[in-house]
């Protein structure tokens, strides 16, 4: 049950940190404002069901962010790109401030009731006595279905044929008469509306409020950095290993007090130190992707499938 | 000479001014006393964290405060005095907290309000301690709403702080009082959020359970960070293999719709012993799947026996669309409106003096008094079952979820009395 509730969580977070490992390998641009694409998309799914229903949002919420990214990409990024990798980064950075306020302006700073579908809320199966939800089982399909399409497109069709192509020689792939700038924006849509599907799926799973993004931004660079920058296999195998020993930990007692005990050595509330001693596994499980993210850093600082060699 | 008493040489040109300032101020409160006679105007700080995950909530009582300074001061209520609430967003921050209280006191507001979260009414109280040894004259009084840290009528107590909830000790009083006659408890799980109230009870349900029923098995005892929980399902799976039967919570906004709503998906059977599962948004989330097992300890609910303040509850629901439920909110607004009224002050110190002792009729009809000793309201308390609406124990149901609370137990303020270590130094 827990394996199954982790893997869940971690192809959630695998949908989120897909279009940021997406977007940096293939234009070299580290998007600040990624999750904060994740929260319009659980907005704008909030909102397609409050008219109509949450198929609707959806279908049309990942194209609505896609459609918000590319412009973004053709007026905003574009024109900072011939500047360099900081002003770039500065402009994500910005982007998703504007989007926070924005969307607390629409939409109020406080959390807004996006429901998990009806037909969803129910058991799929049970394991002893605790039942796996529906929905659950739903995250997981349209996650793996969307590493498929994605592997697909990459690697059989033409556009992933043009896009591989911009990517290592694009004066040559432009002189071949497609539209690199053109290919580019694309790239940062798709990565966008992945963040915006991952919102749609997310948002009603957990809860739909303005600090989503804050709360998720982070954790999707642990992945991407564990996993190893721009490699999507990688990306898929972190997000899998972070979803595991987050729930994981947290179902584990395990304490200094009680190795020390084991060990045979008496630890009291009067021992130096104790309050660190008693501390939990399963009280400290939110900080582990972190510490995670600092030992792969100094162990193989290039992550589990980069390539990078510098 | 000690620094306080310093008092560098004022200017010639500075001593000007403050006279004519001074001068000023006479002629306008001279106006002001022939014109208003004595109409009294008292601002409310109420700093809250009105954004961030605690936002709904905070915005929540916000509406509580307007609502009850609206009824139960100025014109509506008969009064001279006027309660009006200015509205500062802490973000749920202790430091936030902090530089608002220093805005609220350069801008002359002398009565201070914020309830959710003891860590930061901790830092608030203690603030204010310093702030009126340094400024006499100039004092604020600290209405606490909602924090409930026991510490605070206790060991931290404060003349200037006085709490309308009730403290964790009186609620888990009642709440293991209640649940000592519950023979179908075997296994109970206590989960938390990890801060000075989550603490507190976690230690008080352990300590009081194992007096009142040493039978009862502790299987769990949990503590998880404040607000930062998304995924409660793994908590759930660890709750139920712990094989619990009962999970006693003091988790209050999301932290206590996410573990329902895990708890409901994952179909765990057992019964809930809340405080909070009337706040905003929380009903919701209990729905039908959580009827007859979710119980609350609280000093109000809308379909108590004998209820003073329903007019309250329904003009509230009327007027914002949400529940009612922070009666704390009204009996602060009441008893600032007479304190000043007996003080025939505004200032801090004659209001406080007044409010010490202070005695009323609750939101049951019942008598309260605001404790001198220790600064806690002595009231009434209810333990509620989350129920199918209808019938006359259940009048008013939650958030359009055809369910609300009954009354299945109901203390008087007497039996809620919990002794105080409190030495309180002079108002």
């Amino acid at each position: 049950m827990s394996v199954l509730n982790g893997v869940s969580y971690g192809l959630l977070l695998f949908m989120l940190s897909a279009g940021l490992t997406l977007i940096f390998s293939m234009m070299g641009v580290l998007n600040f404002a990624h999750a904060s694409f994740y929260m319009l998309g659980a907005y704008f799914a909030y909102q397609f069901s409050a008219w109509s229903n949450f198929w609707v949002g959806l279908l049309f919420a990942p194209i609505v962010v896609a459609l918000l990214g590319g412009l973004f990409e053709r007026f905003l990024l574009r024109k900072t790109h011939k500047f360099g990798h900081v002003p770039e980064l500065l402009v994500t950075f910005g982007l998703s401030f504007v989007i926070l306020e924005i969307v607390q302006l629409i939409w109020g700073r406080t959390s807004v009731d996006y429901p998990i579908p009806a037909a969803m809320s129910g058991s799929l199966f049970k394991v002893f006595d605790s039942t796996f939800q529906t929905y659950r089982g739903f995250m997981m399909l349209v996650a793996i279905l969307m590493l498929v399409a994605l592997y697909w497109v990459i690697k059989r069709t033409r556009i992933g044929l043009a896009i591989q192509a911009a990517l290592t020689h694009p004066e040559t792939t432009e002189a071949l008469g497609h539209n690199v700038p053109r290919v580019f924006a694309l790239v940062f849509a798709g990565g966008c509306a992945l963040a915006g599907l991952a919102g749609v799926i997310g948002g009603n799973a957990f809860i739909t409020e303005p600090g989503m993004a804050q709360s998720v931004g982070a954790i999707i660079f642990v992945v991407i950095v564990v996993g190893g920058m721009g490699s999507l296999a990688g990306a898929l195998i972190a997000s899998i290993l972070i979803g595991l020993l987050q729930t994981f930990a947290v179902g584990l007692d395990w304490s200094f007090a009680g190795a020390f005990t084991t060990l045979g050595l008496a630890v009291t509330p009067e021992t130096f130190g104790y309050p660190l001693w008693k501390l939990k596994l399963s009280q400290v499980a939110p900080i582990l992707p972190f510490l995670l993210l600092v030992v792969m850093l100094v162990v193989r600082p290039k992550g589990i499938m980069g390539t990078r060699d510098e | 000479m000690l620094y306080r008493d310093y008092k560098p040489e004022v200017g010639k040109e500075a001593r000007l001014k403050f006279a004519v300032k001074a001068l000023a101020v006479g002629v306008v409160a001279g106006i002001a006393m022939v014109s208003g006679a004595s109409a009294q105007n008292v601002k409310i700080a109420f700093i809250e964290g009105l954004s961030g995950p605690f936002g709904g909530v905070g915005q929540n009582q916000l509406k509580h405060f307007q609502y009850a300074a609206e009824r139960f001061s100025g014109k509506n209520a008969n009064s001279s005095v006027t309660v009006e609430i200015v509205p500062l967003d802490s973000k749920g921050s202790p430091q936030e907290a902090l530089a608002l209280l220093k805005k609220a006191t350069d801008d002359g507001i002398r009565f201070v309000s914020q309830g959710n979260g003891s860590n930061v009414a901790g830092v608030l109280i203690d603030a204010i301690n310093k702030h009126n040894e340094r400024n006499p004259g100039k004092e604020v009084v600290f209405l606490n709403y909602a924090a409930i840290d026991p510490d605070f009528t206790n060991s931290k107590c404060s003349p200037w702080h006085f709490r309308f909830d009730a403290g964790v000790d009186m609620k888990i009083e009642g709440l293991t009082n209640y649940m000592k006659d519950q023979k179908d408890i075997k296994n109970v799980y206590v989960i938390g959020q990890n801060y000075s109230f989550g603490q507190q009870v976690s230690k008080f349900t352990a300590d009081m359970l194992a007096k009142k029923r040493p039978d009862i098995k502790i299987v769990g005892n949990e503590l998880h960070p404040l607000g930062q929980v998304k995924d409660f399902a793994p908590y759930v799976q660890k709750i139920m293999a712990a094989n619990a039967d009962t999970v006693v919570t003091g988790n209050w906004g999301p932290d206590l719709v996410l573990l329902i709503r895990a708890a409901n998906a994952a179909g765990f059977k057992g019964n809930f012993y809340t405080f909070y599962a009337g706040v905003i948004g929380t009903p919701t989330a209990i729905g039908a799947a959580g009827a007859d097992r979710v119980r609350m300890v609280s000093y109000w609910h809308p379909n108590t026996a004998q209820n003073e303040i329903e007019s309250v509850y329904t003009g509230f629901k009327q007027k914002f669309n949400e529940e009612f439920y922070t009666v704390a909110a009204v009996n602060a607004v009441r008893f600032l409106v007479a304190s000043v009224e007996k003080a025939k002050s505004t200032e801090a110190v004659p209001v406080a003096r007044a409010m010490a002792g202070m005695k009323m009729k609750g939101a049951s009809g019942e008598d309260i008094e605001m404790r001198a000793s220790d600064g806690a309201l002595q009231q009434a308390m209810y333990i509620a079952q989350w129920t199918k609406a209808g019938g006359k124990d259940v009048k008013f149901d939650q958030e359009g979820t055809g369910h609300g609370f009954k009354t299945v137990r109901y203390l008087m303020p007497q039996q809620n009395t919990m002794p105080t270590t409190c030495k309180m130094p002079k108002r």
